[in-house]
């Protein structure tokens, strides 16, 4: 299975090749002063060696960039196809900053860009980072958390959220090297290393070649604080540990689905806490629920690296206070959302009873981090706001809203014990989903649609929250808010919460188009919702839209106006001084 | 539903008949004891599953499942996967690891061409379990029902 779906992804990567002469790092590029990376050139013609010139701000690039490039004479892509030749200099550095001109020229094909190498502040500005991303989080999310979580009386929001605090804010561009709408995987890499890259890439440039592991490198964040400081680091995430964004912070390949490397990629980091989903990966192929194609045991092998293991909320509470490193992995796919985990038991609760929460691991992660006196990088990830947000299940996505912004109030109470934190708070993506009003089930009639209440016949919604554990005690009270989708494929909108588990809005039909799901065609009231994606899409896509970021402590006067993705990276380098010169 | 029974009766004149005449099903090919996705672990863990007692006492038997049959990879192929519920995949949040850990790979008696039926299935085949390595596609599987058959019900 893996295997098959790697080849898809392969097709993806060569449809979305350039036919023109390509320099890696791409033009405009930033990159951190005294960071390796790998410097290629793809030509699209064959050529010999002494045909090819390189020079580095009209200088021999040998002298500049310190190395001599392998000259490959041809590259194949699929099927043998001849892609032309290439130069490849891996893990260079480029210690002085200033702006850096690559003119190439082979033949009759010339290329020429220019990339930005900076240099950070000489000291850093605080001691620790706390980066908080909600997966997919989008404004009409954190809305309703808010309402759904605090109330709203009289138009005034009963209560604010913790990431509404945050002092300082940025618009973020998310797009990729090869289109202009994202996933998690290119926008958490770009925050993690500074340079844009492709859909589906993590820590590389996706380059021609079919091979998802050879890419031209660059630094991620992970790597940078261990060449540079000696602070710990941390990974929490409600999805498998090994899914985008939680490896972004570490790895390096052009397919995010290579998630048995990426485990491999992960014990090379060697993060001090790792928590979250995704066992299957390091099970061996003999162990049923085993999703890795070889018998590497890679439990055992981050044992013996010196990890304490924990498997369930328990033994996570055992581990909270000890020393040493720690994994802790609570599921073997994805874990269960906050509102299968908490309340509904839907989902796959039953087989995993005992997972700990967001707010649960980011504690223990916070504890055990905060003991290294030199200081810690933490990135937490509220994984499922996207992952329940494609399937249109609103109701799902915007619990575990106010999860991940439970697991912000943490920080924000670490942070004022510890006021030499950096937190940034911000999504990796936006969805097409907007708050129109409320459904009214006391509205006369049958027809769920005349249950809509929008502009003044909204109202608001009836939410309670009697134990004040910041969760709504239900959510199909009588009067909930509307939650509507701008894309997505054929489906039934029931205007109701999907309380026997997660929506699967449509299914692929034996022309392998994906039509609405006719489970909920039955469901008193649902109207019929026609697609407006293409019918090989099965759910709601990502949006263009910009992020929104916010940050609070020292170093969040960087985050102001618009940025790119990439540009995160450099204040998040420059808050630990990573590219200060006696670093280098 | 019609064009998956129709495409059928066309392919594979046996099965179709029991399609079209579901009381003769029996005639066709005994259909041995009935397991159901609940029952294929006797334990779930982080660390691993474990096969239940009845996947491995029914092991080298005839035996029937019903589900769902995910998205075909292939047009042509001798192999699918059985799922509990319809699949349904993200091109980009999601991979493989959102197939879900209960599946069940089907080994086909002959290649047919797969129709995706947005209803129940129920296949018939020897239950097999350990880990195995489809030497043509690299595809690991750990429970597969071999010489197996399938129809709508
Ligand atoms: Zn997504």
């Amino acid at each position: 299975m893996r295997m098959l779906l790697a080849a898809f992804a392969a097709t993806t990567i060569l449809a979305g090749a350039a036919q023109a002469t390509t320099v890696y790092p791409l033009d405009r590029a930033t990159i951190l002063a005294g960071s390796p990376f790998d410097f290629k050139v793809e030509l699209n013609k064959q050529v010999k060696p002494e045909d090819v010139k390189v020079t580095v701000n009209g200088q021999d690039y040998k002298t500049v960039l310190g190395g001599e490039a392998q000259f490959i004479e041809l590259e194949k892509g699929k099927e043998d196809k001849a892609l032309g030749s290439a130069l490849l200099l891996r893990g260079l550095k480029i210690s002085a900053p200033g702006a850096y001109k690559i003119e190439v020229s082979a033949g009759d094909e010339t290329k020429s860009v220019t990339w930005d190498v900076y240099e950070t502040a000489a000291q850093p500005k605080a001691k620790n980072i706390i980066f908080l991303l909600g997966d997919g989080l989008s404004v009409a999310h954190r809305t309703a958390a808010r309402i759904m979580s605090k109330g709203m009386t009289e138009g005034k929001a009963n209560g604010r959220l913790n990431m509404d605090d945050l002092d300082h804010m940025a618009f973020i561009g998310a797009s990729a090297t090869n289109a202009v709408a994202t996933d998690s995987a290119n926008t958490m890499s770009a925050f993690m290393t500074g340079h844009k890259t492709a859909v589906n890439a993590l820590g590389v440039y996706a380059d021609r070649t079919p091979a998802a592991l050879d890419d031209p490198r660059v630094e991620t964040f992970g790597e940078a604080v261990r060449r540079t400081t000696k602070k710990s680091i941390g990974i929490v995430a409600t999805s498998e540990i090994e899914d985008a964004t939680p490896a972004a912070v570490v790895s390096h390949t052009r397919s995010r689905n290579e998630k048995a490397d990426i485990v491999g990629m992960l014990l090379e980091v060697k993060p001090e806490v790792i928590l979250g989903g995704g066992s299957a990966y390091f099970l061996g192929k003999e162990v049923a629920g085993s999703k890795r194609k070889d018998n590497q045991d890679y439990i055992k092998l981050f044992q013996d690296a010196g990890y304490k293991l924990a498997t369930d909320k328990n033994e996570l509470a055992a581990n909270a206070s000890a020393d040493g490193n720690l994994l802790g992995l609570f599921h073997t796919g994805n874990m269960d959302v906050t509102l299968d985990r908490e309340f509904l038991k839907k989902g796959t609760v039953e087989k995993f009873p005992n997972q700990p929460g967001l707010v649960e691991m980011t504690k223990v992660a916070l504890d055990r981090l905060s003991k290294n006196p030199d200081g810690f990088f933490l990135m937490v990830e509220g994984s499922s706001i996207d992952k329940m947000s494609h399937p249109l299940d609103w109701d799902r996505a915007v619990i575990d809203t106010i999860e991940f912004d439970k697991a912000i109030g943490l920080a924000r109470e670490f942070q004022k014990a510890h006021p030499d934190t950096l937190i940034v708070v911000t999504g990796d993506h936006t969805h097409g989903v907007s708050i129109i009003g409320t459904v009214d089930d006391e509205k006369p009639g049958t027809e769920m649609r005349e249950k809509v209440g929008t502009y003044a016949e909204a109202g608001f919604p009836n939410y309670k929250d009697e134990n004040g554990d910041g969760y709504p005690d239900k959510v199909d009270v009588s009067r909930r808010l509307f939650l509507s989708a701008n894309n997505g494929p054929d489906h039934y909108e029931t205007f109701r919460p999907k309380l026997d588990g997660p929506f699967v809005p449509a299914v692929q039909n034996e022309k392998k188009e994906y039509v609405a799901n006719e489970q909920y065609k039955d469901v008193p009231g649902a109207v019929f919702v026609q697609g407006n994606l293409p019918k090989s899409s099965e759910s709601g896509v990502h949006a263009v839209d910009d992020v929104v970021l916010q940050s609070a402590g020292p170093g969040a006067e960087g985050f102001h106006g618009y940025m790119e993705q990439s540009d995160v990276y450099r204040v998040l380098a420059d808050t630990f001084a990573l590219g200060a010169k006696q670093t280098n | 539903m019609d064009i998956f029974s129709s495409l059928y009766l066309s392919r594979r004149r046996l099965i179709g008949a029991a399609v079209a005449l579901p009381f003769t099903a029996h005639a066709v090919r005994a259909a041995g004891a009935l397991l159901s996705f609940d029952e294929l672990y006797g334990k779930f863990g982080v660390l691993g599953l474990e096969f239940s007692d009845k996947v491995k006492r029914l092991a080298g038997q005839e035996i029937s499942m019903k589900g769902f049959m995910a998205p075909p990879l292939k047009a042509e192929a001798q192999f699918f996967v059985l799922t509990e519920v319809p699949m349904s995949l993200c091109p980009f949040c999601s991979s493989d690891a959102d197939w879900p850990d209960n599946i069940v790979v089907v080994y086909l008696g002959e290649k047919q061409t797969f129709v995706q039926p947005r209803q129940t299935i129920e296949v018939r085949g020897t239950l097999e379990y350990g880990s195995w390595t489809d030497p043509e596609t690299g595809f690991v599987s750990l429970l597969r029902i071999r010489q197996a058959e399938y129809f709508a019900v």
